[in-house]
């Protein structure tokens, strides 16, 4: 392994777990008003969040340089406001990650809500707790084993994204390149070796990041 | 303290739901077959629902009121509510539901101290336990613990026996008795068990498909059904007060009236009981012979009613007493209003329940 290989491997892990982290707000208060609300619109905001597991990444990545290049509708107000390139930079990896795996945690953390009998939630307001304690205390530990599988589900797929990255963010060396982007790069270019050795990575944060939800999930099964 | 509910109106799916009544007793049992809106309508008192209209009022406090479009959300009412599931939290520990809803510096009422509430409910030892590793009388004692800790105003049970068998059942109820006797805190008591209701309540209020049927002290109630709806419902149970007044070798001597019967010693050593007798246990008698059979009541046929294949008696005894006969035991006995007949009750046909 090179040094510029174990940058590559360092930056896409560290921008998976961001986009995580970046999605968990908004997943969640998704995924809650998805299991739990009744409004009109609900079935349409539910297959546009799904859209981008079934579009082809290519496309949502095109879709993604249009909204957020400089003279999207995005894009234009960040670069105006706070002069902030998205696309082409490790923020436009960001965003195309992001937007990737939300469907992942917010289908996983929806099932997860919809499962939480909501007689214990209101039992928890009859006994003196507002709303958000009941969400803290009750709701979202009940639903953790839904939600963290969730996570670990959208942190893999975030490791392994390519066609929306590739759209949005482009290939550069040190800047945006991901082990996806690397290994399609050095096949391009007759640098095999290098490319297996990222292969051999991602099978190997792929097998960790899977190996601990299952660690968490059974660890969480016996103590209940 | 009194809890008025004044023209509340919420449609559920087969009948609308219509309540007009104040309770204003230690306990208010509210009786009715499954289905009848019970517990819609303590979802509505703890603010769980939303009424089409409502007026619910605790004391001098305004928990809802339609026409002025207020309701208290729920965690400010004071309202603590059992439900029939029960709803313990199984992620939490016994001792985390317990104090889930004690009110921080809520040490000035110690009344509801965790030291109190463990200690009438006999649950000091369960604490340490995780709510999966409880029998169903432990979880029943813990929910009601957990309801307690929380220093209520009101406390909602819905059928809170509903799921256990009967020997557990009787020994749950006394828990129930202590809390009605020790904490000043009004109970509405959903049941459609009659015992429990003769045992804990003091006021019933006899709902069916949404309609308050009757109001009133539980033994009147029992005693002079409102309606025929109603006397179905409560069964053809013999319901009067008596006074135990000897208890020798496991039997007891009831004065009721003017009669005495004899029947097994209840557990308790209460001596004013209710004496419920069911219809089929009461058999009648042309001649004198001697039998087996301890209570043997001179009566006087009052009334006879057709009840599906059987017959219900109607008969004074000193007390009002009825029992259920088939047709042609009707016909053989030649019963007529306004006859003589011998009512025979066997001894353990006649169940004491204090009162």
């Amino acid at each position: 392994m090179t040094l510029a290989e174990w940058q590559i491997v360092g930056f896409t892990a560290w921008v998976a777990a961001l986009s995580t982290l970046v999605i968990l707000p908004f997943g969640l208060a998704l995924a809650w008003a998805l299991a739990r609300g009744h409004w009109p619109g609900k079935s349409l905001v539910e297959t546009f969040v799904t859209l981008p597991l079934v579009m082809p990444p290519v496309a949502t990545g095109l879709v993604l340089l249009e909204v957020f290049g400089r003279r999207g509708v995005f894009g234009g107000f960040f670069y105006n406001h706070f002069n902030l390139n998205i696309v082409f930079t490790w923020r436009a990896v960001l965003l195309a990650l992001s937007v990737m795996s939300l469907p992942l945690l917010v289908r996983s953390a929806r099932v997860a809500f919809e499962e939480v009998n909501p007689r214990l939630e209101q039992i928890a307001r009859t006994l003196g707790a507002g709303p958000w304690r009941v969400f803290a205390t009750i709701t979202v530990p009940l639903a953790a084993r839904g939600i963290i599988s969730g996570m670990l589900l959208a942190f893999a797929r975030a490791l392994g994204e390519f066609g929306a990255t590739i759209m949005v963010a482009g290939n550069i060396p040190g800047k945006t390149q991901t082990i996806s982007l690397a290994i399609f790069q050095n096949v391009q270019i007759g640098e095999d070796a290098s490319a297996y050795r990222l292969l051999g990575i991602s099978v190997v944060l792929a097998f960790i990041a899977v190996w601990s939800s299952e660690l968490l999930l059974r660890r969480k099964t016996r103590t209940r | 303290m009194s809890l008025l509910l004044k023209n509340i109106s919420l449609p559920l799916a087969d009948f609308t739901l219509e309540v007009d009544v104040e309770a204003a007793k230690r306990v208010t049992a509210i009786f009715g077959p499954s289905g009848a809106g019970k517990t819609s309508l303590l979802d509505l008192i703890a603010g769980l629902r939303a009424p089409h209209l409502a007026h619910i009022q605790l004391g001098d406090v305004v928990l809802t009121d339609t026409s002025k479009k207020l309701s208290l959300p729920p965690q400010h009412r004071g309202v603590s509510y059992v439900p029939q599931d029960l709803a313990l939290f199984p992620h939490l520990s016994v001792s985390q539901n317990l104090l889930y809803g004690q009110k921080k510096g809520g040490a000035n009422n110690s009344l509801f101290s965790f030291e109190h509430v463990t200690d009438v409910l006999e649950i000091q030892t369960l604490i340490a336990r995780r709510v999966t590793e409880l029998s169903g009388g432990e979880r029943q004692r813990v929910a009601l613990g957990r309801a307690l800790l929380a220093s209520p105003r009101l406390l909602l049970l819905d059928e809170p026996l509903a799921s256990l068998d009967a020997p557990l059942k009787s020994k749950i109820i006394p828990y129930f008795a202590r809390i009605r006797d020790e904490f000043q805190v009004p109970m509405l008591y959903v049941t459609h068990d009659r015992f429990e209701a003769l045992t804990l309540a003091e006021e019933i209020i006899v709902l069916v498909n949404g309609k308050v049927m009757q109001t009133g002290p539980v033994s009147d109630a029992f005693l002079h059904p409102a309606n025929a709806e109603v006397a179905k419902l409560f069964g053809v149970e013999t319901v009067c007060p008596g006074k135990i007044i000897a208890t020798q070798d496991g039997l007891a001597t009831v004065e009721v009236g003017r009669i005495t019967l004899t029947a097994l010693a209840p557990d308790t050593a209460a001596t004013d009981v209710f004496v419920c007798i069911r219809g089929e246990d009461v058999i009648l008698q042309r001649d004198t012979a001697t039998s087996s059979v301890r209570n043997r009541l001179p009566a006087k046929i009052l009334s006879i009613r057709p009840e599906h294949a059987l017959v219900r008696v109607e008969m004074d005894a000193g007390f009002p007493l009825f029992s259920l006969i088939t047709r042609p035991a009707r016909d053989e006995l030649a019963l007529s209003e306004g006859g003589a007949i011998t009512a025979l009750i066997k001894t353990p046909a006649i169940h004491l329940v204090p009162r």
